[in-house]
């Protein structure tokens, strides 16, 4: 990927008051497309920034703690034991610069065994022109705790050139099980580069649901999991590139843990002139480990490019690791099996686009199902 | 009626059908036999529509209209349906959803009226949940395939060898249905529906009796007859001398 020139991007961004909020009621189908419910509704807790300024971060319910990390490590000298402990700063030129620029982030803190009636919901918000937000988050599930994150990062319309920096340090104590669920709306101009390290302790379990449907300019991550004994991490991506949207995107596990499990499962659909290399790579270390890998890309235009990558590296003989590639353009055969059910040629591609991102997303809230369901309806229809 | 007057058929530059004629009146079944590679599935495929048959010569005129140059879709709407021999597998659209396309309805929920249906083969609601033949074994290819069928309505029905990889018991279910299917369990002049078959075994004759047996060989029709006379000719004399009595 490109190399981003950081300082083109302004770190000055205008005070946001929380009475801000509001005016996002007006737009709340805006909000409601990227998971984020505005009335807070059904919601074990919300963290809402705006450009630099954060709008909002309460907890909807006892034993879920939700604050910016700058606060809460004001408040607690133990979170330094997890600040930059599953990323490092000195990984790459974009966490540096978070390091060293931060602007914000959410803290979100489940206490033991604490399970969330709710998901917890966040949304990052891009307002500004030419604005870089450098948020750093972490979240901590204690043990035997249970939640699903919803996180929505979108910058607004009219926005026509910005860059995201996102670190976010994941810890998912032992027993304890987390869902994160993140949608990217961004937009042809905005440039992205979120890193994650997602550490999964004995029989916790994280799964990763990432959803991006719309234009980018340029986004690059590869989130990395480290799985402990009998751990389990499972990674599902829909992408569907269109335009000129370049994407580097990838999921990375490490099985150290005897027993741990990965999963890995992606889907891309490239038209246009869109670019996008899928990468997966499942490391077994521990005793009796398993991963699967399963990469599949769906051409929809001459002009556009998948590079898959999967990769597997077993550092042990008692690992048991697979995975299936397959990249290519929507089969005349599965056409005419649908046209011989009475489609017409552009009916049946669409059921086969909408089959092919139909992945299940467990615990999802129904509006934000329908909203994901309706992109790709949309996406398949505009073939 | 289904009317097919001297078809040629051509597959990427190499002709594979010949001069076919058939006619299939209303109420009928037929049979169609021969070796592998005679002809057979592409005739049903040509009928279908599908692209790469390419029609050199002739025409198929289905209920009195000319459908020769008509796309799949527009036959499948006038009412040809057909189960297919190996169908593919598409990948998270699963067996409900292509019944409800069968029936013309635009859900993705499994309704009443599928589940009825995939009750009447002997198919549970987990299995409508399937992507379709996505690891289904080959009694269930045959039973999902007919189950499509039979929500088409279709007016005439094509069977690519629905009998091939069935066991004894799903084989008198398949031929119950298809029987059904084929109205053969109405008087002779109450049925309406046609039907062309494709089998190797001829298992599936002792469910439906049928009208008329054509035996191809290289891409033509080298025989037609009463269907009991036909089989039992083939069995005594293979293919080729069945042919050549019939050409006496």
């Amino acid at each position: 990927m490109p190399k981003i020139d950081l300082e083109k991007y302004s770190m000055k961004s205008e005070e946001h008051e929380p009475s801000e909020l509001s005016q996002f009621k007006e737009n709340r189908d805006d909000l409601s497309e990227i998971g984020y419910e505005i009335d807070e509704k059904e919601r074990s807790g919300s963290y809402f920034q705006l450009d630099h300024s954060v709008l909002s971060s309460t907890s909807g319910q006892e034993g879920i703690e939700i604050s910016t990390t700058t606060d809460a490590l004001k408040k607690y000298d133990w979170l330094r034991d997890y600040w930059w402990n599953a990323v490092s700063p000195d990984k790459d030129e974009y966490t540096k610069q978070v390091d060293l620029r931060q602007t914000q982030g959410y803290f979100i803190h489940l206490l033991p065994g604490v399970k969330a009636e709710f998901p917890v919901q966040s949304c990052l918000l891009i307002s500004q022109e030419n604005i870089a937000q450098n948020v750093h988050n972490i979240i901590i599930a204690e043990e035997g705790s249970e939640v699903h994150i919803i996180t929505g990062c979108s910058a607004s319309h009219g926005v026509n050139s910005a860059l995201h920096l996102g670190v976010s340090e994941i810890y998912v104590k032992k027993n304890a099980k987390l869902t994160f669920t993140m949608i990217h709306l961004w937009g042809p101009e905005i440039v992205v580069r979120p890193r994650t390290g997602i550490f999964i302790e004995e029989n916790g379990t994280f799964t990763s649901n990432y959803v991006c449907m719309n234009p980018v300019k340029d986004l690059q991550m590869s989130p990395t999991a480290y799985c402990d004994k009998n751990a389990r991490a499972t990674f599902q991506t829909i992408i569907y590139a269109s335009k000129d949207s370049k994407m580097d995107l990838g999921s990375n596990v490490f099985l150290k843990g005897d027993g741990s499990r990965a999963e890995i499962i992606s889907r891309v659909i490239a038209r246009d002139n869109s670019e996008v290399i899928s990468r997966g790579d499942i490391i077994g270390k521990g005793r009796d480990v398993r991963g699967h890998l399963e990469c599949r890309g769906l051409m929809l235009s001459n002009h556009a490019k998948i590079h898959a990558i999967p990769e597997l590296e077993a550092e042990t003989a008692e690992a048991d690791l697979s995975h299936e590639a397959a990249v290519g353009r929507i089969s005349e055969e599965e056409i005419e099996y649908l046209t011989s059910r009475g489609l017409d040629e552009e009916e049946a591609a669409s059921v086969i686009v909408r089959g092919f991102l139909n992945v299940d997303i467990e615990g999802l809230p129904k509006e934000l199902d329908g909203e994901i369901k309706k992109k790709i309806e949309m996406s398949a229809a505009v073939m | 009626m289904l009317e097919i007057r001297e078809l040629t058929v051509d597959v990427a530059g190499r002709c594979v059908l010949n001069d076919v004629n058939m006619i299939i009146q209303e109420g009928e079944a037929h049979v169609l036999l021969g070796p592998n590679g005679s002809g057979k599935t592409t005739l049903l495929l040509s009928i279908l529509g599908f692209p790469r048959y390419e029609v050199k010569e002739g025409e198929i005129i289905f209920k009195g209209e000319d459908i020769t140059d008509l796309h799949t879709s527009e036959r499948v709407k006038r009412g040809i349906g057909i189960s297919f021999q190996n169908p593919p597998v598409i990948k998270g659209v699963n067996l409900g959803s292509m019944v409800n396309i069968c029936m013309g309805e635009k859900t993705d929920e499994i309704t009443e009226k599928t589940l009825e249906l995939a009750g009447k083969m002997n198919l549970s609601e987990e299995f409508l949940k399937r992507d379709v033949n996505f690891g289904f074994s080959g009694g269930e290819v045959k039973r999902s395939e007919i189950l499509q069928l039979i929500a088409q309505h279709s007016d005439f029905a094509m069977l690519d060898e629905p009998d091939s990889g069935v066991d004894i018991e799903n084989m008198e279910l398949i031929g119950k249905m298809i029987g059904e299917l084929l109205q053969r369990d109405y008087l002779p002049s109450k049925r309406k529906r046609m039907g062309l078959i494709i089998t190797h075994l001829a298992t599936i004759l002792d469910y439906i009796h049928a009208d008329r047996a054509h035996v191809m060989l290289n891409g033509r029709i080298v025989c037609s007859g009463v269907p009991e006379e036909i089989l039992s000719g083939i069995k005594k004399n293979g293919y080729e001398g069945c042919m050549r009595l019939c050409q006496k």
